[in-house]
């Protein structure tokens, strides 16, 4: 059981605002941080890791006090049992994909052997000896979230894990991202900015704005792309479509197509 | 070949490699603290700390000269109270070259560090390694071609002392009489052919270490690529 409610002033696009968030968190659970950008998701995940100092407010991670601003406590960044995964994956470049998890795991008993297990699990064991500039975007994802378990944490934060990712290397590392949650038994918060990603892994979502909570509850899948029909009035010189659609309503468009043709269009909700 | 060619130039190296190993060792906390203090004094800090490169080194040996005295306070507590009389001796010009070699070591060692993503040292705290851990495993190995560079513009640049040495030390043979003053005292009396000794030495010395130095960085910058 995770329970927080934290405060810092942010500075926005908007002008200073109050990030002002408070929850609960089940264990196992997996919760997806959403909102544009300057909405203080980043802020409130570095908090809960302990990288950014709160002003004000608590965290209580499974009875132990990690912050309190009344009693004036304070859990560094090293002694919480968390792995945080970094939007730039912040591999350590002197070192090799094995002993970046090497570095992680060490101390621990059986370090040696988890380290092998998850090479295996994330599909990196034919790029252990690799350093991290020679890998792909995708495979330094995967390094990160190992690196990341490596420490066998039970928290786990991801800062936009996925977003500079490809679609199909996306969904890839989604199912992985879902698999290892489950498998290490995980509280796990993730911020993403993708509905269809939070759809699929997310049992809660909490969308901020300008740090304070606007919607928290189950996620919403989104909608399915939606078609409509609609005829080619003019070809534009450059080369764009002005189109007619049922109803009446004109529209421009890009495409190629035949004057008087009838074409089915692809409507885009953003 | 002058008549103390060989004890000048080890003097000269062994000014130079002492400077370089101290300054590596008192240079990187100074180098660290400035490059993550939110301080308003940091302005202040930096400015001591370049201050050698704007001022005459007659300048910094002269004040120098003056502190080691007994005229002043700290010259008599280092001499009565520490038996150190600096002027006119070879830890005396080892201090003048570290206070003139100071910038030439921290501002390398601070740009490293600057130039690092602060990404590296959080995702070490999130992995449990303290500072000292994570300074020693990830800072430092990933800023090699920094302290390199520090290291080398810090030697060669003692190499090439000469103000700072001259006012502190004078020009002992064996104590404090380094190549670039040797040079200046062969010229003085008129010996070229000798001047010339010192003089193609340091020429030689300074381009193999700029050689090494753009070998190794190339090489590494390959190495971490």
């Amino acid at each position: 059981m995770i329970e927080f409610h934290l405060t810092k002033a942010l500075h926005t696009a908007a002008g200073p605002r109050t990030l002002d968030v408070a929850l609960s968190l089940a264990p196992g659970e997996l919760l997806a941080l959403s909102g544009p950008s300057g909405a203080g998701k980043t802020t409130l995940l570095r908090m809960l890791a302990g990288l950014t100092r709160p002003d004000a407010g608590f965290l209580r991670v499974e009875g132990q006090l990690w912050y309190d601003h009344a009693s004036r406590q304070w859990l560094p960044p090293q002694r919480r049992p968390l792995g945080f995964v970094f939007q730039d994956y912040a591999l350590f470049p002197n070192m090799t994909v094995r002993e970046n998890l090497n570095f992680a795991a060490e101390g621990q008993s059986g370090a040696k052997q988890t380290v092998g297990e998850l090479l295996e699990l994330l599909e990196l064991t034919e790029l252990a000896a690799r350093r991290p500039a020679a890998l792909s975007g995708g495979q330094q994802q995967r390094v990160a979230l190992a690196r990341a378990l490596a420490c066998r944490p039970r928290l786990l934060l991801l800062d936009e894990p996925l977003s500079a990712l490809d679609l199909p290397t996306r969904q890839r590392l989604q199912q992985a991202l879902g698999e290892v949650h489950r498998q290490f038994k995980l509280t796990t918060v993730l911020i993403s900015h993708d509905p269809a990603e939070i759809a699929r892994l997310a049992d809660r979502v909490v969308e901020l704005d300008l740090g304070q909570v606007r919607r928290v509850g189950p996620p919403v899948a989104p909608a399915a792309p939606a078609t409509v029909r609609g005829r080619v009035l003019a070809v534009l010189p450059n080369g764009r479509l002005r189109m007619q659609l049922p109803g009446g309503t004109e529209v421009e468009v890009n495409g190629v197509a035949q004057l008087g043709e009838e074409i089915e269009l692809s409507v885009v909700y953003q | 070949m002058p008549p103390d060619y060989w004890q000048t130039l080890r003097l000269t190296l062994a000014l130079a490699s002492c400077t370089t190993a101290l300054l590596l060792v008192l240079g990187l906390p100074l180098a660290y603290v400035l490059a993550h203090s939110r301080s308003r004094l940091r302005p202040l800090a930096e400015a001591v700390v370049s201050l050698p490169l704007v001022l005459p080194p007659t300048v910094i040996g002269f004040y120098l000269l003056l502190a080691f005295s007994d005229s002043t306070a700290l010259g008599r507590f280092l001499i009565e109270k520490l038996g150190l009389s600096l002027n006119f001796s070879f830890p005396g010009i080892l201090v003048g070259s570290l206070v003139y070699s100071l910038p030439f070591m921290v501002q390398p060692l601070q740009a490293g560090f600057q130039q690092l993503p602060r990404s590296l040292t959080e995702a070490a705290y999130t992995l449990g390694k303290s500072r000292g851990t994570t300074l020693w495993r990830v800072l430092l190995p990933n800023m090699k071609p920094a302290l390199l560079n520090g290291a080398v513009l810090t030697f060669a640049h003692t190499l090439g002392e000469f103000g700072v040495v001259l006012m502190i030390g004078g020009n002992l043979p064996g104590r404090t009489r380094v190549a670039s003053i040797a040079i200046y005292d062969e010229v003085q009396s008129l010996q070229y052919d000798q001047a010339n000794a010192y003089a193609g030495t340091l020429l030689a010395v300074a381009f193999a270490i700029l050689v090494g130095l753009y070998w190794f960085s190339k090489k590494d910058a390959a190495h971490l690529s």
